[in-house]
């Protein structure tokens, strides 16, 4: 089953300690996560630190279930960096900026794996 | 072991400016007074030790001299016919100089990472202006502060305690406890909890709420509905009151606004927020920058060429236009032929989109770091890191220019150094 959220993406703290260390198990912690609150992780039946696959109009990125009592219902959060913008909007809507927030996204349980950054990036080649 | 005091933090915006460091046979040892980020930035992390360059993106590099990739990297620039020169964000001012006399050289166009942060509110402000202040003014004056759509705690940990929330300034001797804080957020963050009031909003209605609080403030609470945006029309009209009755009101603003549905809309309809709070107070606004020198490009970009960011060269002359010549839309548009990124990561913080025309036109990269952009590029040239071991010049976020101090020194060529030779044989590679 498919919980359906509003998507956005933005800075966290341990983004930051690990942004210049892309390649490093910490950064992959760090960023490859979406941050749900209890009440929508039960929804999806599986506890924090399991996989889910996020799923927009724009693409699809398997990452890690992180707790995060501060989001209302269906706010999903997953910290800028190249996981996210996996799946967020390209189109700037003649700004300049592409869509980071607001990205209405389904979410659902996968036993598949979070890719490594050079393996995310080596499907884009 | 040498102690290097008053150095600056070359992570983020706020450019803390009493970091302390300890020195040991060219490492840094101990670093004291930065937050968490700005320590592991300052520490350093794993370099991309030599030059390399590569034909095929999906083979491996391979190690060169700095000449054969700067000649490289000029082949493929000096060869292009619409160029993208991306990032500038990490470097100082005196490379910001160079870079744009590059893509002037080239015909190329110029961005920053602003694109994807406060490039929306440069346009806002050109459209309307924008009454601010220095860090120094908030510190020593405002009684009323707004965090609206950012959440320092994670982005910029130390500006609370030095700029806006704790500390104690001339007029402000009471500290936190002189302080209204007020945070306006789509999720409860770090900073929420700090608040005075939360103010939680549905996502991408910024601009409706900014208009409702200022139809209130305009005597027309009357045409307020009892909802807007899911917040309570009695609540718009407690914050409303709160901003008439501050002293002075400082606010801060973020992503939230940048990057939600209305994008410089809803910074330009907050400009006039602030400015008609003017008629009741003292009442400034100012962006969240994140770089630590993202303001410092947009200051030299607009002093080289009367534009901040987005500046297309192909006419011969400035343009600017963001939408069309911004980087994503000149990648989502697969305009682009050739691209250098520098002191940014285009691959980690672009749309996969904008990655994978990254990934099919020759990428330069110039960076202390191996990261995404690395994945897609054909040149990587190691560079020095500014305000570690580079210094020069870089803008705080209230646009205050300060010195970045050297702290070891350099295994590596600075920006400014690679820009020199890049130009200089572009011009020889196209017989000027």
């Amino acid at each position: 089953m498919a919980l359906k959220i509003t998507l956005i993406t933005g800075r966290t703290i341990n983004q930051g300690v690990s942004i210049e260390n892309k390649t490093g198990q910490d950064y992959l912690k760090a960023t490859a996560c979406c941050e749900l609150n209890s009440k929508n992780i039960g929804i999806l039946g599986r506890e924090p630190g399991s996989n889910v696959r996020v799923k927009t109009d724009y693409g699809e990125v398997v990452v890690t279930l992180k707790e995060n009592e501060g989001n209302p219902d269906s706010i999903g959060f997953i910290p800028m960096g190249p996981w996210a913008n996996a799946v967020v909007d390209p189109d700037t809507r003649g700004c300049g900026m592409p869509g980071f927030k607001g990205i209405p996204a389904d979410v659902e349980v996968t036993d598949d794996k979070v890719l490594l950054m050079k393996e995310l990036i080596a499907g884009y080649k | 072991m040498t102690v290097i005091t008053d150095a600056l933090c070359p992570f983020c915006g706020c450019l803390c400016d009493d970091i302390s460091v300890v020195v040991e046979d060219n490492k840094i040892v101990d670093v004291k007074n930065a937050c968490k980020i700005g320590a592991s930035k300052i520490r350093g992390h794993h370099r991309i030790k030599s030059p390399m360059i590569r034909d095929d993106k999906n083979s491996d590099f391979k190690e060169v001299s700095y000449d054969e990739a700067i000649d490289k990297a000029a082949q493929i620039l000096a060869g292009s016919k619409r160029a993208l020169l991306y990032g500038w964000a990490s470097a100082l001012c005196e490379a910001h100089k160079k870079g744009i006399l590059l893509a002037e050289e080239l015909g190329a166009v110029i961005d920053n990472t602003a694109t994807v942060c406060h490039a929306p509110s440069a346009l806002a402000i050109h459209e309307k202006g924008v009454p601010t202040a220095t860090l120094g003014q908030i510190k020593n004056r405002a009684d009323v502060v707004i965090f609206w759509g950012c959440n320092p705690v994670h982005s910029h940990p130390r500006h609370m305690g030095r700029y806006s929330v704790f500390p104690r300034g001339f007029f402000s001797g009471k500290g936190r406890r002189g302080r209204k804080i007020i945070v306006v957020d789509v999720r409860k963050t770090n900073t929420a909890g700090i608040a005075d009031e939360y103010v939680e909003i549905q996502q991408g209605s910024d601009y409706l709420i900014i208009s409702a609080l200022r139809a209130i403030l305009s005597g027309h609470e009357d045409v307020v509905p009892e909802s807007v945006g899911g917040v309570a029309r009695k609540d718009l009209l407690r914050i409303a009151a709160i901003l008439k009755e501050a002293k002075f009101g400082t606010l801060f603003f973020g992503m939230g606004l940048t990057q939600s549905k209305s994008r410089y809309k809803n910074i330009d309809n907050a400009i006039s927020l602030v400015t008609e709070l003017n008629s009741f107070n003292k009442f400034i606004m100012m962006p969240m920058r994140g770089h630590y020198n993202v303001t410092g490009f947009g200051q030299v970009c607009t002093w080289e060429t009367g534009f901040a960011t987005a500046v297309d060269f192909s006419s011969g002359a400035p343009y600017y236009n963001p939408g069309e010549t911004a980087a994503n839309d000149l990648l989502y548009r697969k305009e682009v032929d050739a691209a250098m990124i520098i002191a940014g990561d285009a691959g980690a913080h672009f749309p996969a989109n904008s990655v994978r025309e990254l990934a099919k036109i020759p990428v330069v990269q110039v960076d202390p770091y191996w990261n995404p952009t690395t994945e897609v590029a054909n040149v990587v040239i190691p560079s020095a890191i500014s305000g570690v071991e580079l210094e020069g010049t870089a803008y705080r976020m209230d646009g205050v220019s300060l010195r970045m101090r050297k702290m070891i020194e350099p295994e590596h060529l600075a920006d400014e150094e690679i820009l020199d030779r890049l130009i200089a044989r572009v011009r020889e590679i196209r017989g000027e």
